[in-house]
């Protein structure tokens, strides 16, 4: 098991190793749902929820299961059918319990089975053989993670919807350019922060 | 429809990147040297030929209800065999891809193919379509890679030959870095749409 500290792994999940800019996980999401804040909100909620949720239950069924029966070669089909399963149990409970919370995240939690951030922080979690404290406490920070970013980023979309640009950059490649510009400023800000 | 046809709307109408705008992660991930976009394109290429031909096969036999899990599980077989076979023969890639080649099976780009294709047509015309795909998703690598690799570094080394050296060295080291693969997208997004947008206008 890894000794890292556990904020030394939050601040990693959250800035440092941001699977948006950094990492580009998620990104079809990231230009997607990014067109007003309400929906970014509603997307990044899911996915805070549903990766510190895969991320517990994938330790917990990779470590008990599948390494004592040597079945690791099992891990990557476990992992997805593990979030798609986790996912649509998410949405029963939800719509069972809370319904407005599902009426505002209905229609983002099928999207998400398919978001490659959730699976990412699963298979990294693996891979730097994290213990169960960290790889729960590594799920949930490159939840807020995304959650910071999806909404600098919706936030930003929002407000320049009306400044004219040449047409040949409206939609998606005014999207990138965004994206490089708070791309830059994590990369460089947070890359001279030692930690 | 004749299988060449088929072959050459992967790599323009229906090119992954520009056309579908499907797959972006691994498209900005691993394009930082032309090296790393061959070993990614040439992982994602198989599983996207086996997971086409399977669906193909199947297609007859897989209930509509649930063939997404079917789907699934079929490409998540094929992804499962890259990352052994890549992690056993060529480990300095498969570190360099890292968690990309297990994240090819949520790669929109397979299941868009499996549904929106092979669920539909035979096997033969599958494979042509997934062989079209992979070379469209192989070329925009290689030239988002060719581009940050020789901005970025002054040349390109591929597998240990070095094909092209600029005789200065710009070495803008951002276009390496995740910001640079922002860039390159965007302004080449910007250059195909102003293009479109010319044909169109003229088409009038």
């Amino acid at each position: 098991m890894a000794d890292t500290s556990l904020f030394t792994i939050f601040m990693d999940g959250v800035f440092i190793k941001n699977f948006l800019l950094i990492q580009f996980l998620g990104l079809c999401s990231f230009v997607g749902v990014t067109k007003d804040v309400k929906s970014a909100s509603g997307m990044s909620g899911a996915v805070v929820f549903v990766m510190t949720m895969s991320a517990t239950v994938s330790y917990l069924l990779y470590t008990y299961l599948l390494v004592p029966l040597k079945l690791e070669f099992l891990s990557l089909i476990s992992f997805i059918v593990v979030i798609a399963a986790l996912v649509q149990l998410v949405e029963f409970v939800v719509r069972k319990n809370i319904p407005a919370l599902y009426r505002s995240l209905g229609i983002y939690l099928p999207l998400i089975s398919t978001n490659c951030a959730v699976l990412g922080a699963v298979l990294l979690n693996v891979r730097s053989d994290y213990g169960f404290a960290q790889s729960v406490m590594f799920g949930f920070a490159a939840g807020l993670g995304y959650t910071i970013v999806m909404l600098m980023m919706s936030a930003i979309r929002e407000r320049s919807t009306l400044v004219s640009i040449p047409s040949a950059i409206r939609g998606l490649p005014q999207a990138f350019l965004l994206a490089l510009m708070l791309s830059m400023a994590f990369v460089n800000y947070f890359w001279v922060i030692p930690i | 429809m004749d299988p060449l046809s088929e072959f050459i709307r992967g790599i323009t109408r229906d090119n992954p990147t520009f056309g579908l705008v499907l797959g972006l992660c691994p498209t900005l991930a691993v394009t930082t040297s032309v090296e790393n976009a061959i070993g990614m394109s040439a992982g994602t290429a198989f599983v996207l030929v086996f997971s086409n031909l399977f669906v193909s096969l199947m297609r007859k036999q897989i209930p509509s209800t649930v063939r997404l899990p079917i789907f699934i599980i079929i490409i998540a077989t094929f992804v499962s065999i890259v990352d052994m076979i890549m992690e056993a023969y060529s480990p300095s890639m498969y570190a360099a891809l890292g968690v990309f080649i297990p994240l090819i099976v949520v790669n929109c780009i397979i299941i868009g193919r499996a549904e929106a294709y092979a669920n539909r047509n035979g096997p033969f015309y599958s494979v042509i379509d997934a062989i079209g795909i992979s070379t469209g998703f192989l070329l925009v690598l290689m030239l988002i890679g060719g581009i940050r690799e020789i901005l970025g570094s002054g040349q390109i080394v591929t597998f240990g030959h070095t094909l092209i050296t600029l005789p200065i060295n710009p070495s803008v080291t951002t276009m390496i870095l995740p910001p640079g693969a922002f860039l390159t997208i965007g302004i080449l997004m910007a250059i195909i749409n102003y293009q479109k947008e010319k044909k169109r206008v003229r088409g009038e």
